[in-house]
């Protein structure tokens, strides 16, 4: 029998369950099709589907998902709903099962979390194993050591970043989303221009998730946005020791709207709020994160 | 320093919230205030670039209260993005230089009664939760009234013989729901005026056009925000229905959501946040009811609503419906709203008449 093809469009969920995916998926020995890094045709195919006010993550989310139909067996395409009463989601979040099985011919391989319902992870990936037509032992089996190896990854990636705090460069903390700082189009350039004018890139979502988690509160009392409280998180967990914040969003992100808001009436360090629309031309922020850099390099001479 | 309370206004529902309040708190009440041009701009200029509108309207709002002398202010909060408008809001009136009490009574998307009775305890310590339970009944039934008159006055507006009764009649009652005493006499007022409304003449053809309207709670329940779309439609001789109030919304959302989920099956597996959900199981329905048309109206960047669209345009092109989707903004033109809604009644007057 041939092996299973499971389908993995980049993007929204992507990043924050990459090596839990992997991980999972290779022990039920099922083979992994991830849609390609983004690029001019997946934001074209990502436009064509969606509508125009939708945020420009889910645009390219439907990109990618739409590379993958008639590539694969079954495309994941999960629901986060919450990780309990202060943990929820984006309604993006919520609707995409809905959206894509809508817009979208092909088998979907979908699970829920719900953790206010009791639909915890470890009951969803069963789902998804049972789906896949495996056994309930094999199933638990391959969670747990995803688990585990996924959890070393993350250390790993959290003790480097915690390194680069030690360098002597102009050290700036990128605050957003996973999905928007990971994507080739939105995210890197900033990344790129970053490290070439010398600078040690922080970035918040590979922190420890349980402390930034808990910080958050530090800024905002009533936040209730997974995400959101992970990344912010990342502001007094390093105010100290960074010297500048970048805050980038998608157009028109709505958890970020409100909450960078606040950020920047809270926090008194330098901030740069970049807000990506059109992914045309970087120019524009080329000039904006020129001037940022001159202004946190000055205030570092002092 | 006596403490005079203001909240965010939505259609006619402060007249509850008003008895309610005036009732159980020992506060002093700003009166309501009409929503005017002057509101959208003083909250747009105060907001972020791409919040939804309601947060616009409300920060108006409470911006034009704290100048008239309002010490404290009342949010409500619900689900989506909604329920995190108070932290920002109020850190936004801090920063303007304003000295007040801002409470917020639902937090994190879900009311838990136990929280609000201490918020309202804190507002006045000498609270009875005897009576305020009662009172909380009373206004808890003023809107199931409200809601029965207004679905009532909505199907048949459009029709009436001597322009402006139903609105004229709608008014008085509510004078007088504010000033009822007990539940008993809140029930006779309302059958009486429910009596009266039943008695107005309307002139309404066996198959007049029948149209729904689905969408974003905020901007289908003030008239402000939607340009006042259900009086224009009214004019063009119109059945309307709606489906969101905030009886639906309070008391009927909880167990209503799962029965509509698995109507729609066929489209939605899940809640989609918000309303997203119940708009398509709505679609789906009408569709079912062979309506004439259905609008669509939800403020920009409402991320649920937009979710939903796709849906609900795919619903309606398999069943053959008309749909128009109304993104309101603060800077929409009123004049183009009207020129879309005609072009809309034309064409489904067309479909009609074929």
């Amino acid at each position: 029998m041939d092996k299973l093809k499971i389908g993995l469009p980049r993007g929204l969920f992507y990043y924050q369950n990459e090596y839990m995916w992997k991980y999972f998926f290779e022990m039920l020995d099922c083979d992994l099709v991830v849609s390609p890094k983004t690029n001019k045709e997946i934001i074209g195919l990502g436009e064509k589907y969606s509508i125009d006010e939708m945020c420009l993550s889910m645009k390219t989310y439907l990109g990618h998902v739409a590379s993958l139909v008639g590539l694969c067996d079954y495309i994941l395409v999960p629901r986060i709903d919450n990780y309990g009463r202060m943990n929820q989601s984006c309604t993006n979040f919520l609707a995409a099962y809905d959206l894509v099985n809508n817009l979208f011919e092909g088998k979907l391989l979908n699970y829920n979390v719900n953790y206010e319902n009791g639909e915890i992870e470890e009951k969803a990936y069963l789902c998804i194993g049972k789906i896949l037509g495996k056994n309930k032992k094999q199933i638990k089996n391959a969670y747990q050591s995803a688990l585990i190896k996924s959890h070393k990854q993350i250390k790993k990636q959290c003790i480097n970043s915690l390194n680069k705090l030690k360098s002597s460069k102009t050290k700036i903390l990128l605050v957003g989303h996973d999905y928007n700082f990971e994507d080739e189009l939105i995210g890197k350039p900033i990344i790129e221009y970053l490290t070439s004018e010398s600078c040690e890139v922080i970035k918040c979502y590979e922190l420890p998730k349980e402390v930034t988690n808990k910080l958050s509160f530090q800024i905002s009392k009533t936040l209730y946005w997974k995400n959101n409280r992970e990344n912010i998180g990342a502001i007094p967990f390093l105010e100290q020791s960074v010297d500048g914040i970048i805050l980038l969003s998608s157009f028109p992100c709505g958890p970020d709207s409100i909450v960078n808001e606040l950020v920047i009436r809270r926090v008194k360090l330098p901030i740069l709020n970049l807000v990506v629309d059109d992914l045309s031309s970087f120019s524009g922020f080329e000039t904006r994160l020129e001037s940022f850099l001159d202004i946190v390099k000055q205030k570092i001479m002092r | 320093m006596t403490k005079i309370l203001a909240f965010p206004q939505m259609g006619n529902y402060y007249v509850p919230a008003n008895y309610l309040f005036s009732h159980i708190l020992n506060l002093k009440i700003m009166p309501p205030k009409k929503i005017t041009k002057n509101t959208i701009e003083l909250g747009s200029k105060n907001s972020p670039d791409f919040v939804c509108t309601p947060f616009k309207y409300t920060l108006g709002t409470m911006i034009e209260c704290l100048d008239d002398g309002a010490n404290v202010v009342m949010q409500f909060g619900g689900g989506c993005r909604y329920g995190y408008y108070s932290e920002l809001q109020e850190q936004i009136l801090k920063d303007l230089g304003y000295d007040f009490i801002y409470v917020n009574l639902i937090s994190a998307g879900k009311a838990d009664i136990k929280k609000i009775y201490y918020k309202l305890k804190e507002l006045n310590p000498r609270l009875k939760i005897v009576k305020s339970l009662y009172y909380l009944l009373i206004a808890r039934f003023m809107v199931k009234y409200m809601d029965k008159v207004d679905d009532y006055i909505r199907h048949n507006i459009g029709f009436e013989k001597n322009y402006g009764e139903f609105e004229a009649l709608n008014g008085k009652m509510l004078k007088e729901f504010s000033k009822v005493k007990s539940l008993f006499e809140l029930r006779h007022v309302y059958k009486k005026y429910f009596k009266l409304m039943k008695n107005v003449q309307v002139n309404k053809p066996l198959n007049c056009l029948k149209v729904g309207i689905i969408g974003e709670l905020y901007t289908i329940m003030e008239p402000f925000a939607n340009y006042y779309l259900e009086r224009e439609l009214a004019n063009y001789n119109i059945e309307i229905t709606r489906f969101t109030n905030v009886e639906y919304l309070l008391f009927q959302k909880g167990s209503k959501l799962k029965k509509y989920i698995k109507e729609a099956r066929e489209y939605i597996k899940y809640n989609m946040g918000a309303d997203a959900s119940d708009n398509v199981a709505r679609t789906l329905e009408m569709c079912k009811q062979n309506y004439d048309g259905i609008i669509h109206i939800k403020s920009s960047f409402c991320t649920p609503e937009i979710g939903a669209m796709p849906i609900i345009s795919k619903i309606c092109e398999k069943y053959d419906v008309p749909i128009i989707f109304f993104s309101f903004d603060s800077s929409t033109s009123e004049v183009g709203i009207k020129t879309r809604l005609e072009a809309f009644y034309d064409m489904i007057e067309m479909r009609k008449k074929k």
